[in-house]
Parts: structure tokens; sequence; C-alpha cells
């Protein structure tokens, strides 16, 4: 694809000053490198996990990108625009999800967020309408329109946050941890909907998750980012053969029967038998096991993986 | 200017209609802060059972001075003291929220903060400028009637300014909200005096936090009473550039605030 990059970060360092306390008054002032000389570039219409793990960099950078935060070095445009510089202008052009914290009105029914922001984003009416109906019939939004967001359930409340951040036509949505907390349904219908947002509006989308499912479904690159810096950005495919190839399958056996070959924990009828993606396949152990009610397969989580990455950087 | 102001119209609006949902409660706080500013009034009352004068100020001028800081004061405090709520947003970390909207942040924490039931604290006030007009001799004119006005609208910008400067000071430390408390809390109550009953440093003081441009200066003029502080004669007509100067003040620093926490971080 050819054309300006939807978000272009070259050489970005973001350095927060932190004041220690030393002794009885004195304080010692501590320069902290969230992100370090970082460069990225995402083109317009890619859907990209940004994953890593707690206080790694990642809001830092999104909250740069928003032009929250002013980067200590280094330059940024998004959408084409320099959210250092241009603040308002920027945020026109991106959506955000920040999934602990609400951008919508607490107190008012919902009909009303979505109202307010048609003027904060200054969206014409027609055009508001059509995506809030469009938004409104894809997300199943209809039943708790009226009710307070107060009031919401978490699935609800994050759906529309993720209406909320998408209702101003946005080039750029970043959403942090827009699943967690929600039930399979709920997950399955977010992703799925994301999915579409981005496939059918060439919306360009960063998400951030601790949910390697997340990243699976709906990327095809990922983008790992440890103490500031960028250790992985490749395929999800290629991350997960050389870092997380092992998997354990859980499975509950009749009562009584004998532990099955190669388990390395048993628990009653339960039974934990570890194996390499690469050399064999669940199904190819399942196979091989006499009465078995019940199964689950374990990968390694997002933290692990980063972990391996990590150590594998420091090994380097 | 013209879209924060609308904007901050919109925000206004949908806190009302929140708080309409609890009409029960929204009543019981609406009578509570006009009951509250009735003690203000009754302090002064209860001096003038004391004595006839207060520093040569008759009740009925006293009174004058008295609406003409409330009413501006309950006017900011209506409109723009919810720039307080910075406080509290930077210290949670969810100032963001106004930064990642295309809009300036001021109209957002002021729109999004109104709360309706302190338009009570103007209802008393109001009720005591017309009693105060009508009952001291001011040789009223049209003139005399808009110069009053001015007065009332340069109060209210001056109180604005300090509670948006004072809000400013949440970008750089967290924990001072006490401090600037005691200039908009604090200059308000002092205001409600003739200065002439104050001395010293704490005259001085409200020349720097120019609380004399509020009320004391323009009611000194309108009553033609010697001014305490001795200041030329044409100082009472300063008021209008006073809050004017004071407002930009209060823009830069809130300005250099947000460019601060963008810088800082949270």
């Amino acid at each position: 694809m050819t054309g300006p990059a939807a978000i272009e970060v070259r050489d970005v360092t973001k350095e927060f000053v932190v004041r220690r306390r030393v002794g009885r008054v004195r304080r010692e002032r501590v320069v902290v490198r969230a992100v370090d000389s970082l460069s990225l570039s995402v083109r317009p219409g890619e859907m990209v996990g940004y994953i890593g793990p707690n206080g790694a960099g990642k809001s830092t950078l999104i909250k740069i990108l928003t032009g929250i935060l002013l980067p200590t070095a280094g330059t940024v445009r998004v959408a084409g625009l320099d959210p250092q510089r241009h603040r308002v202008a920027t945020a026109r052009r991106v959506g955000v999800v920040f999934g602990q914290r609400s951008q919508l009105w607490w107190d008012l029914p919902l009909a009303d967020s979505f109202d307010l922001l048609r003027s904060v984003y200054r969206v014409p009416a027609a055009r508001h309408r059509a995506n809030l109906d469009a938004f409104v019939d894809l997300l199943d939004l209809g039943p708790f329109l009226g009710t307070p967001v107060r009031q919401l359930s978490l699935g609800q409340r994050m759906r529309g946050e993720i209406t909320a951040a998408l209702l101003h036509d946005p080039a750029v949505v970043y959403l942090d941890e827009p699943t967690i907390g929600l039930d399979v349904v709920s997950k399955a219908r977010v992703r799925e909907f994301l999915a579409r947002v981005n496939t059918e509006r060439g919306v360009t989308v960063v998400l951030t998750t601790h949910d390697l499912d997340d990243v699976e479904r709906l990327c095809s690159r990922l983008v790992v980012v440890d103490r500031g810096r960028l250790v992985y950005d490749g395929t999800v495919e290629d991350v997960k053969a050389r870092y997380a190839p092992d998997r354990t399958l859980v499975v509950d056996l009749e009562p009584g029967a004998p532990p099955p070959p190669g388990a390395v924990r048993s628990d009653g009828p339960r039974h934990w038998i570890p194996f390499r993606r690469d050399e064999t396949t669940a199904a190819a152990i399942v196979a091989t096991l006499a009465g078995l009610r019940d199964l689950t397969v374990e990968e390694p989580g997002i933290e692990e993986v980063v972990r391996r990455m990590y150590r594998d950087e420091a090994r380097r | 200017m013209g879209d924060a102001a609308a904007l901050y119209w919109r925000l206004v609006g949908a806190q009302v209609r929140g708080a309409w949902q609890y009409r029960l409660s929204f009543a019981a706080l609406t009578v509570g802060s006009t009951l509250a500013t009735v003690l203000d009034l009754l302090a002064i009352v209860v001096i003038f059972e004391q004595a006839e004068s207060l520093a040569g100020w008759t009740f009925d001028e006293v009174l004058l001075l008295y609406a003409a800081t409330a009413v501006p004061f309950g006017i900011a405090d209506l409109f723009v003291s919810p720039v307080e709520d910075t406080w509290e947003h930077v210290r949670l970390g969810v100032f963001d929220r106004y930064l990642i909207r295309p809009a300036g942040a001021f109209a957002q924490v002021c729109g999004d903060g109104f709360q309706l039931r302190r338009a009570g604290r103007i209802v008393q006030p109001l009720a005591a400028l017309g009693l105060a007009v009508s009952r001291v001799d001011a040789r009223w004119s049209g003139g005399r009637a808009l110069f009053l006005v001015l007065t009332v609208a340069a109060g209210t910008a001056i109180y604005g300014a300090i509670w948006a400067l004072t809000a400013s000071g949440a970008f750089w430390a967290t924990e001072a909200r006490e401090v600037a408390n005691s200039f908009t809390y604090g200059g308000g109550f002092l205001a409600q005096y003739p200065l002439d009953v104050v001395t010293g440093s704490l005259r001085r003081l409200t020349l720097i936090v120019p609380l004399a441009f509020v009320n004391y200066l323009p009611v000194t003029w309108l009553l033609g009473r010697p001014d305490a502080l001795g200041l030329p004669a044409w100082a009472p007509f300063l008021a209008p550039a006073v809050a004017a100067a004071l407002c930009a003040a209060a823009a830069l620093a809130w300005r250099a605030g947000v460019r601060h926490y963008r810088g800082a971080g949270s």
C-alpha cells in the first residue's frame, strides 16, 4: 500500500521526572524513561495488536499519539497531523477507548452522551444519525439507549464506549482493553464489530490488550513493547511459533483412570499434559486417551510471551 | 470562543437534566445553599443590632456593599467555580478525557461540573441588592445604574478569573487546593465588609487580589464616601480594566498549566 502512514512515530522518547523522598525532607529527582527512542509506522486501514506488560510504556505512547502528552524527543504524525501542535485538530480525526476510564456521562442516558459527543466533535446531524443507526444496529444498543450509563452492565457500557469513539468517523482508533472483563458472548460481539468497522470503514485500529485471543482473531500484525522499547513487530503467527510453541492440554478423565502418559501433574480426575505445537497437536494426544470427559488447551499468556521475548532480547 | 461557549451550554444543559433525575435531593440542596447565604446576611444584621454604624457606614450602605460582592460571587460560583474540579480530575488522572476531545478543556470542565443548585446562592444576594438600591441615597440616574450593572459584571469576571487562576495551580501542585480555596472563598468573605474596618497588610491584600475593585471602590463612589485606601478619584472606574487584565492572566495561567500537564504527565 502506498500513501502517507496513518500513524508515524519516529524516535520518540518520553521522560518523566519523579520526585522520590530520600531522608526526612530531601527529595531526589529521578528521571524515568517511559518510552525509549521508539519508531513505528502504521498503514491506513491496518489493525495492529499493541501489547506489552504493565508499565511497558504502552499507554504513554497512546497518550502521545492523542496529544495528551508531549514527547520529550522525536516526532509523531497521526492522520497527517502533529498532535503536539494541533491537539484539537488531531482529536477530531482520532477515537479513543480507555476500557478502565469512561468517556461517557455517568448520570445521563447513553443516548444523551452520544448527543453531547455530536456537539463536542461537531458532526453534521445527518452523518451522526446515519452512524448512530448503524452502530445501534450492529452492537444492539437499542434496549439500553435510554438507560443512565451508571446503570449499564460492563458489556453494555463497553459497547457504548466503542460507539462513542467511532461516531465522528475517526481515521484512527486506539482501543485500550476493549474486552476486559467481558463475558464470552459480549467479547465475541465486540470483536466481530471491530473487524467490520476495520474492513468496511477502513478505520486504522490500534488494539491494546492483555488477551492474546483478541489479537489472534483481529490483528495480522503485532507490536510488542517492553520498558519503552519495541521488542517485536511482525505477524501474530511468527510470534506464536517463536515464543509460544508450548501448550498444555488439561483433561478430565473418568474417575479412577490412571494418569495418561506425559502428564506432569494430576489432581483427581484432572491431568495436565504439556506439548509443543510444532511437534504434535492436541487432537493427536486426545486420540490416545480413553474415558475423556472434558478438555481445555492452555497457551502461554501474553505476559509470558513478552517475558520470553524480553529474556531473548537481554541475551542478545 | 463561540464554539467553546456553545459546547459549555450544551454540557450545562446535560448536567441540569442529570440533576433533574433526583428532583428531591436537588430541591433540598438548592434550599440549603439559599439558606447558607442567609447566614452571611444575618452576620451583618447582628453587627448592626450592637452598633449604629460600622466604620461610619450605615446598615443600608453595608447592605449595598455586601450585595455588590455577593451577587457577582454567586454568579461566578454558579458558572466558573466548577473549574475547581480540575484538582480532582488531575489527582485521579481523569483529566485526560478532556484532552482527548477536540475542544478546550476549560469549557468542558466548567460545563461538566455545573450544578444548578448553586443558583440558590444568588437568590438572597439579589434580593439584598434590590433592597439596598431602593434604600441608600446614591442620587440614582441612568448612568449610575449602568455603573452598578458594570460593577456587577466586572466583579463576576474578577471572581471567575480568580477561580481559574487558582485552579490552574492544580497542574503543578495537586495538594495545594486549600491554599486556592483561601483566595476564592476567603476573598469572597472578606469583601463583604467595608475595607475601613480592616487595616495594614490585609487591606493591601485586597489590591493585590483585586477585591477592592469588586465592590468597595465602586460602592464608595456611588455613595460619595471617602475611600480608605486613598486611591485617585478615577480608581473606581478601573474595575472593568482590572477584570480584563485578570481574565487575561487567568487564560495564560490555564494554558501554561495544561501545557505543563501535557509535558509532565500524570
